[in-house]
């Protein structure tokens, strides 16, 4: 059906020869993307009764409502009253596992990025969830004083060098038409580059065979940017996630994607 | 009317509320730096050889932040002059074996959590900069770098400038991308020799 969807796209493009080789292969893999699976998966999980109170999470509010998963993600990162917080989808369903199942923090978040033979529970749900929202106009919280307090850390955050190799998003993410080996890179605070990125997170990444978060996203960022590790849901994760998805707003969710 | 008023008030605040600076560089004032660094301290753990020493920032750092990578040329400088003048140049040749030199242009890791300490780390060279033409897959944040030694030559003064420039970048161009290579202890004197043969040997499939 999406390999339809994407045939007609290309069609109403124009010639395939107006794409670059980056975006046939994008499209290639887009085809054989696994990522249904992973929705099915983080279905039965979101359903499953799990912790001490023996719930599911179905009655997990992620801004629409107690159980609303329809156009939910695409409204994400929000404030959320209960916390007090800005919380990004995953931060929101870890909220839910402690709040409504009763689970540590702690054996909630023990295994929160999995691998290619082991997904964790937190890709395949943040996959499901995320899947509600397919078409749906991203629209995150810019109107909240604690969501505008997010979006300029974010920005601050995003041109800060720092580390061993002196490192800032921008230092990969801020010029036009530049490549790190074979891969092209947005310019992330434009807002017509930001749009097609964060329309397609979570996403499953051909390479390493698996499901990432974007809250996985920033942490490999960060890896590589030779930094320290970023806590799980820590308040700069999500005002870095706020500033990027309030840049690319607007655009139709369109995943969860499929990279290289 | 009365009823009326308070929500036109309401909505006037909510449409008063300015459209967020998206797509604007904000202006960083070192008070910005300082908050950020507060909050990389607090929401960051260390892992591995990763040490939460990394988020303090020098003057380098803070100089190129606070500019947005355009200080003031006068203190860009100065500040260029200090760092060339602390670069631990080795003496005699400083022309290492281009062979091994590939190996570190090729090798992308090093300095991360994920690396361990103590192993052999790259220069991740080609992420940015053409080199030999064999390698096709090579990224585009700095300048091509083939036929470097064979539009240069090779003399002293080049390899001093190789070398140099390898081991702490800052040092010629203030708020350059570029990672100090040396000046980080990415990279050993070995390594660095090494990756200046393969920029000016003339057997090395860089000036081929």
């Amino acid at each position: 059906m999406r390999a339809v969807a994407l045939l007609a796209a290309v069609a109403l493009a124009g010639p395939a020869a107006a794409q670059s080789q980056f975006e046939k292969y994008q499209q290639m893999t887009a085809e054989g993307s696994p990522v249904e699976l992973f929705e099915m998966e983080g279905e039965a999980l979101w359903r499953k009764p799990q912790g001490p109170r023996n719930v599911s999470l179905e009655k997990c509010d992620l801004g629409k409502g107690p159980g609303v998963l329809q156009g939910a993600y695409a409204a994400l990162p929000r404030y959320f009253a209960d916390a007090d917080r800005v919380m990004d989808a995953e931060t929101r369903i870890l909220h839910c596992m402690v709040a409504l199942q009763g689970r540590s923090l702690a054996e909630a978040s023990k295994r929160l990025f999995g691998n290619a033979d082991n997904p964790s529970e937190m890709e395949y749900l943040t996959a499901y969830v995320a899947g509600h929202s397919r078409g749906v106009r991203m629209t995150p919280g810019t109107e909240h004083p604690k969501e505008r307090a997010a979006f300029a850390l974010g920005q601050k955050l995003f041109y800060h060098r720092a580390g061993a190799w002196d490192f800032s998003c921008t230092s990969c993410h801020g010029q036009e038409n530049k490549r790190i080996r074979m891969s092209e890179l947005p310019v992330l605070d434009r807002p017509e580059d930001a749009r097609p990125i964060v329309a397609t997170w979570p996403a499953y990444r051909v390479s390493n065979s698996q499901l990432k978060t974007m809250q996985w996203r920033i942490n490999d960022c960060y890896r590589q940017m030779r930094m320290p590790e970023p806590n799980f849901g820590s308040e700069a994760t999500i005002a870095l996630n706020l500033f990027l998805t309030a840049t690319g707003q607007g655009a139709a969710y369109n995943g969860p994607g499929t990279k290289r | 009317m009365k009823r009326i008023l308070p929500l036109a008030a309401a909505a006037l605040l909510v449409s008063c509320a300015a459209p967020l600076p998206v797509g604007e560089r904000p202006k960083l004032s070192e008070r910005d730096l300082d908050e950020v660094t507060a909050v990389l301290k607090r929401d960051f753990h260390e892992r591995g050889q990763a040490k939460m020493e990394r988020v303090e920032l020098d003057e380098v750092q803070r100089l190129c932040n606070v500019h947005a990578d355009n200080p003031p040329a006068e203190q860009a400088r100065a500040l260029e002059a200090k760092l060339l003048a602390a670069i631990p140049f080795p003496s005699g040749s400083l022309i290492g074996d281009w062979k091994a030199g590939e190996k570190i242009a090729q090798s992308g890791r090093g300095a991360m959590w994920s690396d361990k300490p103590g192993e052999a780390a790259g220069g991740s060279c080609y992420n940015c900069h053409e080199l030999s033409p064999k390698t096709t897959s090579f990224g585009t944040i700095g300048p091509s770098l083939r036929g470097f030694g064979k539009l240069r030559g090779s003399t002293p003064e080049m390899q001093r400038y190789a070398y140099g420039k390898i081991w702490n970048a800052k040092a010629y161009n203030l708020c350059s991308q570029m990672p100090r290579l040396g000046h980080s202890k990415t990279l050993t004197e070995q390594q660095i020799k090494d990756l200046v043969a393969l920029l000016l040997d003339p057997a090395s499939p860089v000036n081929q």
